[in-house]
């Protein structure tokens, strides 16, 4: 397969997974849940993954930091790390790589903080884990960290149900930025928050991205909020990547009928009102074929009006058809 | 294989939101539990005991506490299992015993569980008042420990198995009530009852209608632990002379055994049988339920050792299927 | 300090229920034990005796209410009547003198049963599928299939008849002058073994499989796979995130467990001959000793309340949720 090396930053990918396949081993049949996906991240550069949910995005982002569970296996493909194969590496290896260079904001704050522990405990354990600092330097580390995402100090004695959702957010947040990873995963960080915490919690990601320099892989159903904060995307469905190239050219000129589709089912942040139109009922693709280039650094998975199917039991009325007919253009 | 389409399936949305998910998890349940080695493991010891207690008048025709033989004989071929300290045939009291045994543990077992199913119903669909209510008594009869509970009831109700089934009721319907009103809730919230309670349904059809069905699997291992709890129970409360003295049970046997002095004299045989009995009869329904619970919750399944998912052996299946 | 206070409410509820129950049982139970037992010891009483155990078992001509607040003023007065079969012992007496050897041997099988089933569960749940996964659950639950009282007398034919490696009844040895000597408190503890032994292995496993089926929950929550991402030693994700989790509903069982417990452990004490309340259950059920079985019944359920309200002292502790609450 050939994926242009052409990324935002520099030539020398951070992070570059090749053809990763992850299934689901179930007790009779297994489901391929990524399908031989290839993509790579430069230094400082902004990496997005759409898609709606279910499409594998958040299973990519578990697999770069080998954190799936069973039954979840990586069944084929490589991912490397600044050169290092992550998939080689032994249980200590793996741990010391973990949150030292790369880190993870999780879809949901409240969940992914032990409701148990204080904020301070949770944040002192990554310094004394990683960095063998004493708890006393570790408080002191952990209290910069909340003044960065704009926290009050004091909270470090607070757990996390005291916070309000966007609080734990930017607590998760400065958690992540501790030991400066060189890749930050973002999996749907803002899905949970309302949209004024939403935009406060990008502004901030954007503002420590540029002071840090850390490359991002960002993960999001939310198309404007991705084309606004990526250099580069991919456009995934159903465990495969359908289109990539700049995030621009996909906002500007979306090839694949399901980019199109997905560019259409969200409302512009600016700009005038538009009818929304999205994916029809029951319209499926399926066999999606490898990426070939159509532009320089724009790949698209060729398709034709055999990959399109409706699925079976609906109605296929003329209404839908007229809607295919729209959706293949 | 069609991957494209295999994520597709399990996200859409059910179309129709009062949609009763009843029939099919039922049928999967059953199937579930057909092919689960502890289930069948279980049903097949109950079975032999269900046969066994059927069949003892066959068996061992007459009274099985007279006496047959010489007191405290060691097992040989006239007597399997040994004679009591007053020359009784042990397997034949062990034999009889079963039917005591059972047919309190399933009486107390089926009464307690269908009390449950009433309090925790009501407690979940009517909520407020009546469930505040409900759930206190609920929980004092639970926390109220057992035993002296139990003795007491025991001592000043006339003597009989009558006695001892409604003493064993009393103290064992609060735990499965408890069990049953937090899943009748977690049910009471689903959109489907909703939409029942909206279209005007009545409400003891929409109890026994539409929230029961939806509870089988945990309205049968209910039923299990309080058979376990019946059998254990009853045998307790003979064991301390609360029980009717005058039938043949397993917990009576054991209470003979030990007035005997069976334990000091070594004859283990007549204290044995009985109590590996009331062990199996446990296990065996404590596996069912086990395997129940796997059915159920698939997170406790045991985990199939995990083949080896290299590239070459997964990668080409792939490449060929997906042209 | 709310639910604290709720929860104290709750109990003293629960109290108070089971002293009408005392109360209403030989009121309105059918036939007539009182005076079966009567009929039993009338001759060794002297008549106040008897006027105050009537009283105390409703055999009374003044109207119910009034007989209800006399109750209750005795019982919270600490008059429990006098003995039948220890007579005539007051009731509260005897059971002073016998709590204290089921506190030692309930509390020391409760908390080494506790103890080591959460460990075993949290160890599995943590190696799923490991040895102690696949081979201590099906042997547990098969030993705690059995009846308390029968494993008590199988350990103590084999252990003691058999084998003769501890001693079989009571709660130390004949003639042996009691105080803090060496030599009494190993011969306690010699005596302790086989009832706390059996105690143990027929509750150990449902602890066991209560904390590995938490835990198993609770290895799926985010916050787990947060502690793994951030790249945390295993033995410090497993104590500090999963178990220290997981350990919230083990707490509160644990007062449910309770009960069991005890009525294991009185049955138990019953086979080993050992002087704690449950021995002296049986003896009273035995002597149709009514005032002292009430006289059990209630202490037993002020223990296990009291118990229950340290459990929920521990479990705000525990949980930083409830406490803001």
């Amino acid at each position: 397969m050939t994926v242009s090396q052409t990324s935002f930053g520099s030539h020398e990918p951070v992070l570059d997974v090749q053809d990763l396949t992850v299934k689901y081993i179930g007790d009779s049949r297994s489901t391929t849940a990524v399908d031989r996906v290839s993509f790579s991240i430069g230094t400082g550069e902004v990496f997005g993954l759409a898609g709606e949910s279910g499409c594998g995005k958040s299973t990519i982002a578990n697999s770069i930091m080998r954190l799936l569970k069973d039954p979840a296996k990586i069944a084929a493909g490589s991912i490397s790390f600044g050169g290092r194969d992550v998939l080689a590496m032994s249980p200590e290896e793996l741990r010391r790589f973990r949150w030292q260079d790369v880190a993870m904001v999780f879809q949901s704050a409240m969940n992914s903080l032990n409701p148990v522990l204080t904020i301070g405990e949770q944040i002192v354990d990554i310094f004394t884990t990683h960095a063998g600092l004493s708890r006393k330097e570790s408080l002191r580390r952990a209290g910069e960290l909340l003044e960065l995402v704009r926290i009050d100090p004091a909270r470090l004695k607070s757990y996390p149900h005291q916070l309000s959702g966007g609080m734990r957010q930017r607590a998760v947040i400065a958690m992540a930025v501790a030991l400066k990873p060189s890749l930050l995963i973002l999996d749907e960080p803002t899905t949970a928050l309302d949209v004024v915490v939403q935009q406060e919690i990008m502004a901030q990601i954007k503002e420590l991205q540029r002071e840090l320099g850390f490359s991002v892989l960002f993960i999001t159903h939310d198309m404007s909020l991705m084309v606004e904060l990526s250099h580069r995307m991919a456009v995934m469905y159903g465990g495969r990547i359908v289109e990539t190239a700049r995030a621009h050219d996909v906002y500007a000129d979306p090839r694949h009928p399901y980019t199109q589709a997905l560019m259409g089912a969200f409302p512009p942040l600016t700009g005038p009102r538009v009818p929304l139109s999205g994916l029809p009922d029951g319209v499926k693709f399926r066999n999606i074929p490898d990426l070939a280039e159509v532009a320089p650094g724009h790949l698209v998975a060729p398709f034709g009006a055999g990959d399109l199917s409706i699925a079976h039991g609906t109605q296929a009325t003329d209404d839908e058809d007229a809607a295919l007919e729209g959706a293949i253009r | 294989m069609a991957t494209a389409i295999l994520q597709q399936s399990g996200t859409t949305p059910g179309k129709t939101p009062a949609a009763k998910p009843k029939t099919k998890p039922n049928r999967s349940f059953v199937h579930g539990l057909a092919t689960n080695k502890k289930a069948l493991v279980g049903m097949a010891v109950m079975a032999v005991f269900i046969g066994l207690a059927l069949l003892a008048p066959v068996l061992f025709p007459g009274d099985p506490s007279r006496i047959t033989a010489m007191a405290s004989l060691e097992p040989d071929a006239d007597h399997w299992l040994g004679t009591t300290a007053k020359g009784q045939d042990v397997l034949a009291l062990t034999v009889h015993g079963a039917r005591s045994s059972l047919l309190v543990g399933l009486t107390v077992g089926f009464a307690s569980t269908f009390i449950g199913i009433l309090v925790g119903l009501a407690s979940a669909y009517f909520g407020r008042f009546i469930d505040e209510a409900l759930s206190l008594v609920t929980n004092v009869f639970l926390l109220l420990p057992g035993l002296p509970l139990l003795v007491i009831l025991a001592a000043f109700l006339p003597p009989g198995l009558g006695t001892v089934i409604l003493v064993l009721i009393i103290t064992g319907w609060a735990g499965s009530a408890r069990v049953l009103r937090s899943q009748a809730l977690s049910i009471r919230s689903k959109d489907f009852v909703a939409a029942a309670v909206v279209s005007g349904e009545r409400a003891g059809r929409i109890m026994f209608r539409e929230i029961l069905p939806n509870m089988a699997s945990i309205v049968m291992g209910t039923l299990l632990a309080c058979v376990v709890y019946g059998i254990g129970a009853q045998a307790g409360l003979e064991f301390l002379g609360l029980g009717d003295v005058s039938t043949v049970s397993w917990g009576n046997n054991l209470f003979w055994a030990g007035n005997e002095g069976a334990l000091l004299t070594g004859s283990w045989w007549v204290f044995v049988p009985s109590g590996v009995c009331i062990a199996l009869v446990a296990f065996a329904l404590a596996l069912i339920n086990y395997a129940v619970d796997e059915v159920t919750n698939p997170r406790l399944r045991k985990i199939k050792t995990p083949r080896p998912a290299t590239a070459e052996t997964l990668a080409p299946i792939e490449r060929s299927a997906a042209k | 300090m709310r639910f604290i206070l709720r929860r104290l409410g709750f109990y003293l509820i629960a109290f108070w229920a089971s002293i009408t129950l005392n109360f209403l049982l030989p009121r309105f139970m059918p036939g007539d034990p009182v005076s079966r037992m009567f009929a039993r010891s009338q001759d060794r009483m002297q008549p106040e005796q008897i006027e105050a155990l009537r009283k105390l078992l409703g055999v009374d001509d003044r109207p119910i209410w009034e007989q209800y607040v006399d109750y209750m003023h005795n019982i919270f007065t600490g008059q429990m009547g006098v003995s039948i079969s220890r007579f005539p012992t007051p009731v509260t007496e005897v059971i002073s003198a016998q709590i204290g050897w089921t506190l030692l041997l309930g509390g020391t099988a409760l908390v080494i049963a506790a103890v080591v089933g959460n460990l075993l569960g949290i160890l599995a749940a943590w190696r799923r599928g490991g040895a102690i996964d696949s081979a201590l659950p099906p042997v547990l639950v098969f030993i705690g299939s059995f009846p308390y009282f029968w494993l008590a007398m199988g350990a103590l034919y084999l252990f003691g008849v058999v084998l003769g490696w501890f001693p079989i009844r009571h709660a130390f040895t004949d003639g042996l002058e009691p105080g803090f000597t060496w030599e009494f408190i190993g011969d306690v503890g010699a005596h302790l073994v086989l009832p706390a032994l059996t105690i143990v292995l027929v509750s150990i496993g449902g602890w066991m499989l209560g904390m590995r089926n938490t835990m198993i929950a609770t290895n799926s929550e985010d916050y787990i796979t947060m502690a793994e991402a951030k790249g945390l030693r295993p033995g410090r994700i497993m104590l500090r995130y999963a178990a220290r989790n997981a350990m919230l509903p083990s707490v509160t069982s644990f007062g449910m467990g309770l009960g069991f417990v005890v009525g294991g452990a009185l049955l138990t004490e019953v086979v080993f001959a050992y002087p704690g309340v449950g021995y002296q259950l049986l003896n009273a059920v035995q002597g149709l000793d009514y005032p002292l079985m009430q006289g059990l019944f209630l202490t037993i359920t002020a223990a296990v309340l009291l118990a229950n309200f340290l459990v929920d002292i521990l479990y705000v502790r525990l949980d930083p949720r409830v406490r803001s609450n």
